[in-house]
């Protein structure tokens, strides 16, 4: 694909349609009560959500991608380090938990890190030989034993902190919606670390390599209690829009429920979705603005010299490393962004949920099919595959179940109506491909 | 009588299973390289593809188990073992036919077909589950020690004692025999020395008169013996569960990397390098150094990472070998 990206005649409608026939699908969604469709507004609002916030996660990795040619698979990574941001600045501070060992895990990390540049600053000022190896080798097993011997009582001290509530540091008490661009700014302090050692490997092994990150980063929000609780999850993170109860406590919100028809309760869930679907929109609109304003600047057109043609791009005296690590770290501060989203739609920090099959490979069917290089088709890509991933559940079942009508009963139908529901994978698959085969540049292709 | 004691313990808890696990990373990790010595690309679709054979096997096993069917004292699964890699050679043939030679024949670059493996990932995990669900399967049967604990201490009068599992050993045979078959294969048939200087120079092997189609055909079909057979070897020591096999991919491609990619040997030997890392990183050495220094009295276990962090090694261990050796420890490929 890096080497075949003219631009072709295209229709220029192409783009709309599409995104008519996304919207006639989430109407249907709504209005209409079928086998096919659940005809709830707030179904149909809940998917458009999260279809949103994937459509920016999308956005990060195309820019990544699609500009630049980057092959990140550490997607579920860099979404999982936005997500730490809800809660390390809107969660209130816990009591005691800062005195009982905050600033002894700091100087731990401050001591970690400066053993790494330590030892990194040893091995290029010396001279090659056994003298290097043998400081080197020094330094990072006495800068670990010192990091571990004021991390690990510190840690301990933490967690014993009324365990059975917190046990961890807890946040700043700010106000949510602030969480977001700090989940973009860790994500990209992590990228440019991440950037800074794999970015100058090929596109296979950075692949593996931002893998390996994503895995990593994953396993340290599962272990590290003090942080974020780990396994045992945090609730109840800050919203930054109204409660449905107070909605439904609300005499002014009563008449107007009331006005629309609908029941109180399901008016309530309405109104919070479309209140969090505005505010996903106004940020999914303004980072495609800066986007498309980047791409079309000589900026962007440096960007993609770069990915058509490396050693072209390089002989004309472009930094490529330097911009790949830039775009890296763009991309992956948007992909936080979106993670701190995700947090505070969910209101619910589970490490577990973070899967790499769902949230970097099925990220990437979302670019692949939107059309990577083209904001829009990343959206529109990421927005369609979100709506199919859930629906597909609906779906699955009940195309297995007309297809084995004429097996007779017993266990081997059972085992195919029981297993349906992983259908998905299967569908998603086929997406992928098919799409990858009959329009390698996906649905809506650069311009 | 405590550096025997040691000594024994590191066996058991360190040295046993850490070779065991090398030997399967080695196998998985043998796949990898040769796709991506003759196909010339990172095969995402490894993982779920072990995991599709194993399922073959497992369920092949329940058949001959309810047959009444056995090996005495080593799993049956080794009787299914052939039909899974049948099984899983016409799958991976398939996929290779309608996927991967459409954009063989366009030469297309070789992320798109990584990108491809990814969607091949998706289709093997969904027939995985499809085939026989998301839980957790224990298909080993037969003898469960070739050593146990109480008959060691008897017979050696030392406190600590050592096990060898069947599985283990067996894993430990299997793996000396199919590479050392591999070996043979690739450097003593024509098929093999074909497939290397495919793999070394594909314009001048063409010139030679190489099929470059039936040289993709055998490496499939090596490839799927290799990953069915990690898989299974797999299974029977741990359990089998279709997830664990999607996260086995990163120490898998760690091992190929960290050995070379490309390169066989390069993936024997990171499959040990990786394993015994992890093992002795995640092991609280606490026990073996009390036999060791009965007088030293430390605070914790000794353990430097917590074993929720094994994924985390392989990578460390991938990313050091790159920064010092680009192309891995035994000079692999780089296209």
């Amino acid at each position: 694909m890096s080497t075949n990206r003219q631009a072709e005649s295209s229709n220029p409608w192409r783009a709309p349609i599409l995104f008519a026939i996304l919207a006639i699908l989430f109407i249907l969604e709504g209005s209409w009560r079928s086998a096919m469709f659940s005809g709830s507004w707030n179904t149909s609002l809940a998917i458009l959500n999260m279809g949103l916030i994937s459509a920016i996660t999308a956005l990060g990795v195309n820019m990544q991608w699609g500009y630049a040619g980057l092959f990140n698979v550490g997607v579920v990574g860099f979404l999982a380090l936005g997500g730490l941001a809800p809660v390390l600045v809107s969660l209130p501070p816990v009591d005691g938990g800062w005195s009982s060992g905050g600033l002894r895990v700091l100087t731990a990390l401050v001591v970690g890190l400066g053993t790494l540049g330590l030892a990194v600053t040893l091995w290029q000022r010396l001279r090659r030989g056994w003298v290097r190896g043998l400081a080197v080798t020094g330094a990072l097993i006495a800068g670990f034993v010192l990091y571990r011997n004021i991390f690990d009582p510190a840690v301990i001290a933490i967690e014993a902190n009324q365990s059975a509530q917190y046990g961890n540091l807890g946040g700043l008490g700010w106000p949510v919606l602030i969480s977001w661009p700090v989940g973009g700014l860790f994500a990209a302090a992590a990228a440019w670390g991440v950037g800074k050692v794999a970015l100058g490997l090929r596109s296979d092994y950075l692949a593996i390599a931002t893998l390996g990150i994503g895995e990593i980063i994953v396993a340290v929000l599962k272990n590290e209690e003090w942080l974020a609780r780990g396994v045992k999850n945090i609730t109840s993170i800050p919203r930054p829009v109204p409660y449905e109860i107070a909605l439904q406590q609300n005499p002014e919100f009563q008449t107007a429920a009331a006005n629309w028809g609908f029941p109180l309760a399901e008016a309530s869930g309405i109104w919070v979705k479309l209140c969090y679907m505005s505010l996903f929109l106004v940020v999914l609109l303004s980072i495609i603005l800066l986007a498309e304003l980047a791409l079309k600047s000589p900026w962007g057109r440096m960007m993609r010299a770069i990915r058509d043609n490396e050693t072209a791009a390089e002989a004309m005296g472009k930094d490529v490393t330097g911009r790949h690590l830039q775009v890296f770290v763009i991309g992956s501060a948007v992909i936080g962004i979106a993670g701190a989203m995700m947090i505070t739609l969910d209101g619910l920090m589970a490490p577990t949920g973070y899967n790499p099959l769902r949230y970097t490979f099925l990220i990437w069917v979302m670019v692949i099919v939107g059309g990577s290089g083209n904001n829009w088709g990343a959206v529109l890509g990421a927005i369609l595959i979100w709506f199919l991933w859930i629906k597909v559940e609906v779906w699955g079942p009940s195309l297995i179940g007309v297809l084995v009508t004429p097996l007779p009963e017993g266990g081997l139908k059972e085992h195919l109506l029981d297993s349906a529901a992983h259908m998905r994978f299967i569908a998603m698959g086929l997406v992928l491909l098919l799409v990858l085969r009959f329009s390698p540049r996906g649905l809506v292709p650069e311009r | 009588m405590d550096i025997l004691n040691a000594l024994v313990a590191f066996l058991n808890f360190v040295f046993i299973p850490a070779a065991t696990y090398g030997a399967q990373l080695a196998l998985g990790a043998l796949g990898v390289t040769l796709i991506y010595g003759i196909l010339r690309f990172s095969n995402f679709a490894h993982g779920d593809t072990m995991a599709f054979g194993t399922a073959i096997t497992i369920i092949v096993t329940w058949g001959l188990q309810s047959l009444g069917i056995s090996l005495g004292p080593l799993p049956t699964a080794l009787l299914a073992l052939p039909v899974g890699i049948a099984g899983t050679a016409a799958v991976v043939l398939l996929t290779d036919r309608t996927v991967y030679r459409f954009y063989r024949a366009q030469r297309a670059a070789p992320i798109i077909l990584v990108m491809a493996s990814v969607g091949v990932m998706f289709l093997m995990n969904g027939f995985t589950r499809l085939l026989i669900g998301v839980d957790e399967q224990r298909f080993a049967d037969g003898a469960r020690f070739v050593i146990n604990v109480r008959d060691f201490r008897e017979w050696s009068g030392l406190t600590e004692g050592l096990a060898l599992k069947t599985t283990q050993a067996l894993t430990l045979v299997v793996v000396v025999v199919v590479v050392w078959a591999l070996f043979w294969f690739l450097n003593r048939t024509k098929s093999g020395k074909a497939m290397r200087a495919y793999s070394d120079n594909e314009d001048l092997a063409l010139l030679s008169g190489v099929d470059p189609e039936r040289v993709v055909r055998l490496t499939w079909i090596i490839a799927a013996a290799l990953m069915t057979i990690a898989g299974v070897l797999y299974g029977l020591d741990k359990s089998f569960k279709a997830f664990n096999y999607f996260q086995i991919l990163l120490p898998i491609f760690a091992a190929a990397i960290v050995g070379g990619l490309g390169n066989p040997l390069g993936a024997i030997a990171g499959g040990f390098v990786v394993a015994f890392s992890e093992v002795a990183i995640t092991y609280p050495w606490l026990k073996i150094a009390g036999y060791l220094f009965p007088d030293w009295q430390p605070d914790g276990l000794l353990q430097l990472l917590s074993t929720e962090y094994k994924f985390a090694v392989s990578f460390v261990i991938l990313i050091i070998v790159l920064l010092f050796k680009p192309t891995g420890l035994f000079s692999g490929k780089s296209v």
